[in-house]
């Protein structure tokens, strides 16, 4: 089993160089090659060294076009995210069917969360290993993570009964917890975002 | 009459020195900034999409601009707030940066229309679904040339 695994991960190399005329240092850096060409990091220097990484990297235009589209499409996708999540807590737009605007605004979000995950994963693609190794990227994507959580979570619970409160002023507590969830994690992600530029704990 | 006295001032009044001195100060009002313009940019889109005839297309359109201009007005305040703070940490790059003074000058714009023509237009019942869609388009423009000024006041 142990040298199957050992085979399926190529370090059946390193053994047989032990055995041979290879020095332990050989092997050793062999070996770390081999756990290094699995680990994310390892993915992002390769991603760094691809033809299109280093283009972006070094555009003078394109890298400033693409960053511009991802701060500016917080307007249209966390602008009217934020919408929903103000009804969902009761705070505005309360003479508005709270599904009403879940449905007529999912359109306009989905266009701009799909603009922000492109524009950022070509952020990333630009700067993979030292985005990677940044604090407040892993930061970020957790938070990211935990937002769809939310939304998950929300959905499958508390929108089921949502005929039954649409037009409450003051939707119940599941959904305004959703809210509140919602709009503390989001604060958090564009904050955690902006930081990704500082390297203060890498 | 040159204006660089005025922002040879502010870059070296005691606020500016202290932002500009701080190793994040700059970034954390940046991102009061940011949050700032993610709910501005929310109000003035969600009335001008409906004005388009998008989005909440079966509210009336003077109810959701009521309810949308609170949220402009208190976001305004915090853009301004933390805009005014960020400038006064680099006022003099800010005056030799073209995107600067574009920024400014559309947000003079923008801001002037937003609380004259368009704010009487969304309150009338009777406005024309053309002049509507003018006024939509004008204010996406306006608001869309300060978020991009503003954002290329950054590269140098």
């Amino acid at each position: 089993m142990a040298l199957a695994l050992c085979r399926l991960l190529g370090i059946h190399r390193a053994h047989r160089e032990l055995g041979g005329v290879a020095t332990y240092t050989s092997h050793y850096r062999d070996r770390n090659r081999v756990i290094h060409k699995m680990s994310l990091i390892g993915f992002c220097e390769w991603l760094a060294n691809t033809p299109g990484s280093i283009a972006l990297h070094e555009s003078l235009w394109v890298y400033p076009i693409v960053e511009s589209v991802h701060v500016l499409t917080l307007c249209l996708f966390l602008g009217l995210t934020l919408v929903l999540d103000l009804r969902l807590l009761g705070l505005t737009f309360r003479g508005a069917r709270a599904s009403e605007i879940a449905e007529r605004l999912l359109p306009w979000t989905t266009v701009g969360f799909v603009l922000m995950l492109t524009s950022g994963s070509l952020l990333f693609y630009a700067i993979p290993v030292r985005t990677y190794q940044n604090i407040f990227f892993r930061v970020k994507v957790t938070m990211l993570i935990m937002a769809a959580l939310n939304v998950w979570v929300f959905h499958s619970t508390t929108y089921r009964t949502v005929a039954a409160w649409d037009l409450d002023p003051v939707p119940p507590k599941g959904a305004r917890v959703a809210g509140a969830v919602s709009l503390a994690l989001w604060a958090g992600i564009v904050v955690a975002g902006r930081m990704i530029a500082y390297n203060w704990f890498d | 009459m040159s204006l660089l006295p005025f922002f040879e001032f502010c870059e070296h009044s005691a606020v500016g020195e202290t932002i500009r001195n701080s190793l994040w100060l700059f970034p954390v009002i940046e991102s009061f900034h940011l949050l700032g313009l993610a709910v501005i940019g929310g109000a003035v889109l969600l009335v001008d999409m409906r004005l388009l005839g998008l989005g909440l297309r079966s509210q009336p359109v003077a109810q959701l601009a009521k309810d949308a201009h609170r949220w402009f007005m208190g976001s305004l305040i915090v853009m301004l707030i933390s805009g005014v703070l960020l400038f006064t940490s680099e006022a003099i790059k800010c005056y030799y940066h073209a995107a600067f003074w574009v920024k400014m000058t559309s947000l003079l714009l923008a801001i002037l229309f937003t609380l004259t023509i368009r704010r009487k237009v969304v309150a009338s019942d009777n406005s024309s679904p053309l002049q509507s869609k003018l006024v939509a388009l004008t204010s996406v423009t306006l608001w869309s040339l300060v978020g991009i000024g503003g954002r290329w006041i950054g590269f140098s």
